[in-house]
């Protein structure tokens, strides 16, 4: 279990309980836990969905897509049952957020899916925890045991006259069931493959009824608005940008780590302050806002806010918020060769440009890294992930495709430093960048 | 549904609200390209062939997911379109192998087509493909995996389309790989509809694998002698030393009442035609006692002058007549006229598999109560009473699947065994074997009829609510039960019926007259009409049916016998010794348990080596063309004809041929070009077609159509290969006789592996049946071992 960093930039909300032994329900009752569900059966699901909206959170996963709106596509009647589901398969390299969300606080999870499911008029949530995070179950299992018992989950929770279930099921160690809808087929016991969209999961989701499903940052963040009110979540970060988040900081800094942070905080401030700038004395070199799928920044575009507008702004994406550091040691073909590598073991296969481009990056790539390559192979690579790029079933291919076109766009000179059988200039390697 | 408008390429179309982008534009002639769409079967949006841009949308998006829309401006084959195309092309011939001078699908490959058209010629990667072995997966499908692209049509037409599930995919990203569900084999019902809809060469056929290539074959559509759907299979020929052999079957234009259907024995068990054993000389008894080849004059000479000697000195009435289920109507037709008209007898029949005169009975005044085949693929809600369609009439089973898939129509099951289409049954009831005829009365409102049975009374009243009701049944019903069942779907506003029989035409069979008691189109032998008008002479006392002539063979009262593609003496568990007395003459392929009683056996063409017309079980008329060619066989129909000849008949009053010139059947230059089939279809048009010869069917289609009233379809669109609807006949059968009357069914009871005494000689069916035993001996042996189940 990794020890806890801290800053005095950094706004506990969501950590808050970090390292206080939150996972204790007894604990979590201590330190303001389980008032926001109290109060939601209280106000009803109109008040919270509109203070959802009014908080301006954006979804944790990655896309940033407003919560408050994403409930209120919920239809109001169903003749199938309405579930909320929690996406914890957090699997993106760089993104370690919620992990520590389940270890420290698993009851926030559980509040937040209570929440959820009274917004939407669901009896039933499911939290589904990445297959190689199963060590955090039992922490999970014992929460929503816990809960039971209370008498917050299950029949008539909180003596509100109201039922609701909770079910945790860890997957198989799939990277693509990240994606809503792969997530559900796996969570039916099916293979872990996207579904045809529309419908939408909020029309026709889980076991075909109207599904809610969130990341699990963001379900562990609706107490903390309902506990502070939309206002005042909504000030703590930039415009249209709500709230704190938590970043994870890796790569070449002083202090990496998940550091809670508001929202459009500086990425430079980020590395240089927070996380203690570059060991050694290095130069950077570039910067990964997003997590892994997200295109590269150089350091000269790191004086950005990270909000979910600013990043784009700049040409890439905040993503999941795994900040990965890279100092001048770094070979960047090397790192583009190690970013294509996951995503060509975690491509599902289902649709032919991820399934075949991401393996003909890899070989490629591969090929050219170990000094094989011609000038040519530079343009193939940036032709493969271009015709990959807004072509595939689902976001993976987009994913093994943005940052690869930008590696090739932003360091040419390096590929080019690869080429006719010299050796690579770095002997750093790039393995030990990515978490 | 109401109808949208929208743009595609500057074109304005209209369509269906619901309509898929990629339907729509096929619909009016824009194509769209896409391995993994398949009409019908659920959608994967995994090729990306389909990519369109559609106006408004950011990416491109996939034509066969999206839903046309009011107003959607969308471009089908600009530069970015084309580029992404071949990109999706580049990056499946990355992997693929490119064995294509090697590959049985070179030719007639999606693949190769779209490369074509999208020019994906540069290979620019240096690294090694991805390769496995072939494997072989059952005796008719191998699996080539680098040819595979991943398309997933055989996984959803084994599981969607069959109900089977035998295949799936295994693994992820680049080694996914199609797999059988059961290890390493399938346990499937080898239909090969995987192999014929797979757009590449990775499912390939264990009868066909590199034989040939598919432009040196020629192809005629005609219609699979087996079982009573009469589906449509395309077979692929090829000249051999004795005559055309067939090499292929399949269903590629999909033009016939089968659709996208066909069962291992329309593509594969085509292979008895050149089974060792087939006869190619006539044989004929010598005083030794044993049968030996003799040449065609001798053979036909001999068997026309004893026939004749029976007839002068013995009489009509002591010769029997037996027929086909699986020879043409025409064949079956003329075989009737020659026992009336040359033989003088009513001593006529053929193995019946069902009680098609009492249906026509039943049914008559109600022509349009009668359901096709279509039908089954169509209607709302159908009930299925006994028969088990997976294994006697998998056509029917598919369409049954099909309707209750895509349509959810309501399949309502009502047998005395666990058939497998109760998996798509709404509701059911389980009977006891003798409980068909207590069924009525329980479906009237009888409780009590269904004694022993825990009917609930929800079955009924569902099925009494039902209009526009499919009411199928099988060989459990017969004679008055007939009477009664349709009886109580007449009570049902539009029920329409169909009685299941078992063979290619067995309901041909009954329909041209094939019985003791009954001229063509039911008309009893006692008031023959128009048939008197045409024959002359007939005897008017029904004759013996077939197990009767036998009794009276082994009285020594049947002086001869004339067994026409049938095998009695096996069905009907005929003593051997029955005929020692009886002068038998058998036409057939091969030396059966009846041939080899013969004095003659004369060889005999089948169904894919003649011209004609079959008719389904449902009443479906459907042309059969002349495919394949075996040197030494004659057809059924030349045989009456000769036999006839000999026996001192004239030819000309048995068929009227004759008619018209020669020079009408115009140049035959244009016979490459298809030329003379158009002229064909001009002269038809015309009623022009010249009757030549003495052996042409068409000669005595056009007497049937004229005698029969039943038979009068549209003979251009028979001759263009449709099904035509036969209408039931206006039959009066007086109840008085039919009272007495003998059903005399004997149900096949094939499966989907046997096909009567045919099945025998084909080694595919043989091979899979054989495959099947060890498969389930080795997995009763493992079965032991496992603890998991």
């Amino acid at each position: 279990m990794a020890n806890l960093v801290s800053h005095p930039d950094v706004v506990p909300l969501l950590s808050m309980r970090f390292g206080k032994g939150a996972s204790a329900l007894d604990r979590y009752l201590e330190l303001e836990g389980y008032q926001s569900a109290r109060k939601a059966l209280e106000m009803g699901p109109e008040w919270i969905i509109s203070e959802m909206k009014a908080s301006g959170l954006r979804g944790r996963g990655g896309a940033g897509f407003p919560t408050g709106m994403k409930w209120s596509f919920v239809p109001k009647q169903s003749e199938k049952p309405k579930y909320v589901l929690v996406n914890g398969d957090e699997s993106e390299p760089g993104t370690c957020k919620d992990r520590l969300i389940f270890e420290h606080d698993p009851h926030s999870v559980i509040e937040g899916t209570i929440i959820a499911g009274l917004a939407i008029s669901a009896k039933m949530g499911f939290i589904y925890l990445r297959g190689e995070y199963r060590y955090l179950l039992k922490i999970i299992e014992r929460a929503i045991e816990d809960a039971y018992a209370k008498g917050f989950l299950g029949k008539n929770i909180f003596g509100s006259g109201r039922d609701f279930d909770i079910v945790s099921h860890t997957g198989a160690g799939a990277y693509e069931v990240g994606e809503e809808s792969a997530l559900m087929e796996s969570l039916e016991g099916k293979r872990g493959i996207p579904r045809i969209r529309p419908p939408f999961p909020a029309v026709v989701g889980l076991y075909g009824g109207p599904t809610v499903i969130n990341n699990a940052e963001t379900i562990a963040t609706v107490p903390h608005v309902l506990r502070i009110g939309s206002a005042e979540y909504a000030k703590l970060g930039s415009e249209r940008n709500g709230g704190t988040r938590l970043f994870c900081l890796s790569g070449h800094v002083q202090r990496p780590g998940v550091y809670e942070l508001p929202m459009g905080y500086n990425l430079k401030k980020m590395i240089y302050e927070v996380a203690g700038g570059i060991p050694g004395g290095k130069q950077l070199k570039a910067v990964v806002p997003g997590g892994s799928s997200t295109p590269v920044l150089l350091p000269s575009e790191i004086d950005i806010g990270m909000d979910f507008d600013q990043v784009a702004k700049a040409g890439s994406m905040l993503g999941s918020g795994g900040v990965v550091v890279l100092d001048e040691s770094v070979c960047m073909v090397e790192f583009a060769l190690r970013t294509i590598k996951f995503y060509q073991h975690e491509s599902c296969g289902w649709c032919i440009p991820c399934r075949e481009g991401t393996d003909w990056l890899k070989k490629t790539l591969t090929r050219f890294h170990s000094g094989g390559g011609v000038n040519k192979d530079i343009d193939n690579i940036k032709y493969l992930a271009e015709n990959m790029l807004g072509k595939t079933f689902c976001p993976l291919g987009d994913a093994a495709a943005m940052p690869t076109i930008a590696f090739i766009k932003k360091f040419r000179k390096e590929f080019e430093d690869h080429l006719d059988g010299k050796p690579c200039p770095y002997a750093h390697t790039a393995e030990s960048v990515l978490v | 549904m109401a109808d949208v408008t929208f743009t595609v390429d500057g074109k304005q179309i209209t369509a269906p609200t619901g309509t898929l982008l990629i339907d729509a534009c096929r619909k009016v002639g824009i194509e769209i390209p896409a391995f993994c769409y398949y009409p019908g079967l659920s959608l994967q949006a995994a090729c990306r062939m389909c990519l369109v841009r559609i106006e408004k949308i950011p990416k491109l998006q996939t034509a066969c997911t999206t839903p046309v829309a009011e107003g959607m401006i969308v471009a089908t084959e600009t530069d970015e379109i084309k580029q992404a195309r071949k990109a999706m092309l580049e990056l499946v011939l990355g992997n693929h192998p490119l064995d294509c001078p090697v590959c049985d699908a070179g030719g007639e490959c999606e693949l190769q087509d779209m490369t074509f058209k999208y020019g994906a010629a540069e290979s620019f990667h240096t690294e090694m493909k991805q390769h496995r072995e072939e494997q072989q997966w059952s005796p008719v499908v191998y699996f080539d995996r680098p040819r595979c692209i991943l398309c997933y049509r055989c996984v959803r037409v084994c599981g969607e389309g069959m109900d089977v599930w035998a295949l799936g995919v295994q693994n992820r990203g680049v080694t996914s790989i199609i797999a059988p569900n059961k290890e390493d084999h399938l346990e499937c019902e080898e239909c090969g509809a995987c192999i014929d809809i797979c757009p590449v060469g990775a499912l390939t056929s264990g009868a066909y694998r590199y034989k040939t290539r598919p432009w040196e074959m020629n192809h005629v559509a005609t219609i699979c002698t087996h079982c009573g759907d009469g589906c449509k299979t395309t077979l692929g020929l090829r000249s051999v030393d004795d005559g055309v052999e067939i090499i292929r079957g399949d269903n590629r234009d999909k033009s016939g009442i089968n659709g996208d259907f066909l069962c291992i024995k329309g593509r594969y068990s085509f292979d008895f035609a050149n089974h060792k054993d087939r006869l190619t000389k006539p044989l004929v008894r010598r005083p030794d006692g044993n049968l030996a080849p003799a040449t065609w004059e001798e053979a036909l000479d001999y068997a026309g002058k004893r026939l004749a000697e029976v007839r002068d000195t013995r009489g009509g009435a002591s010769i029997g007549v037996i027929g086909s289920n699986r020879t043409t109507n025409e064949e079956n037709y003329l075989l009737q006229k020659f026992a009336r008209k040359v033989l003088g007898t009513n001593n006529i029949d053929h193995h019946r598999t069902a009680d098609y005169t009492s249906f026509a009975r039943a049914l008559a005044g109600h022509q349009d109560r009668a359901a096709s085949l279509r039908d089954a693929g169509t209607a709302p809600a159908i009930l299925l009473i006994g028969n088990d369609p997976t294994q006697q009439h998998p056509m029917l089973a598919w369409n049954l699947r099909t309707n209750v898939r895509l349509n959810r129509a309501r399949l309502y099951v009502a047998n005395h065994a666990e058939i497998k289409l109760l998996r798509q049954a709404r509701a059911s009831l389980a009977i006891p074997q003798d409980g068909y005829a207590g069924l009525i009365g329980y479906l009237a409102g009888d409780d009590s009829a269904l004694a022993g049975t825990e009917s609930s009374a929800a079955f009924r009243e569902v099925i009494r609510k039902e209009e526009n009701l499919l009411i199928l049944f099988g060989s459990e019903y017969r004679g008055r039960d007939i009477d009664a069942l349709v009886n109580f779907g007449l009570g049902l506003p539009n029920a329409k019926f169909a009685c299941l029989s078992d063979y290619n035409n067995s309901r041909g069979a009954a329909d041209m007259g094939l019985m003791p008691d009954l001229l063509p189109g039911y008309q009893p032998v006692a008031s023959p009409a128009q048939f008197a008008d045409e024959y002359g002479n007939l005897p008017q006392t029904g004759g013996l049916d077939l197990i009767a002539m036998f009794d009276a063979a082994s009285r020594g009262e049947l002086g001869a016998l004339y067994v026409v593609g049938s095998n009695p003496v096996s069905r009907y568990n005929i003593a051997p010794g029955a005929l020692k007395d009886t002068f038998l003459v058998v036409q057939d392929m091969f030396l059966t348990e009846t041939a080899v009683l013969a004095d003659v056996v004369l060889p005999a063409a089948n169904l894919y080596e003649k011209t004609g017309t079959v008719t389904n079980t449902y009443g479906d008329l459907q042309l059969v063309k002349k495919a394949a060619d075996k040197a030494g066989v004659r057809s059924d129909f030349e045989l009456i004809v000769r036999l006839a000849d000999r026996m001192g008949a004239n030819p000309k009053e048995l068929v009227s041929y004759g008619i018209g010139m020669r020079a009408d059947l115009g140049q035959s230059r244009g016979v490459q070009s298809g030329e003379s089939d158009r002229h064909a279809v001009w002269l038809a048009a015309n009623h022009l077609e010249p009757k030549l010869s003495p052996f042409d069917p068409f000669a005595i289609l056009d007497e049937i159509q004229r005698l029969v009233p039943d038979y009068q379809v549209d003979r251009l669109a028979l001759l263009a290969g449709n099904d035509e609807r036969t209408v039931p006949p206006l039959v009066h059968i007086d109840n008085a006789s039919s009272k007495t009357r003998s059903d005399g069914v004997l149900p096949a009871q094939d499966t989907l592996f046997t096909s009567g005494t045919l099945g025998r000689y084909s080694s595919i069916l043989d091979e899979v049946m054989e495959s099947r035993e060890t498969k389930s001996a080795g997995a009763a042996a493992t079965t032991s071992l496992d603890v998991s189940t």
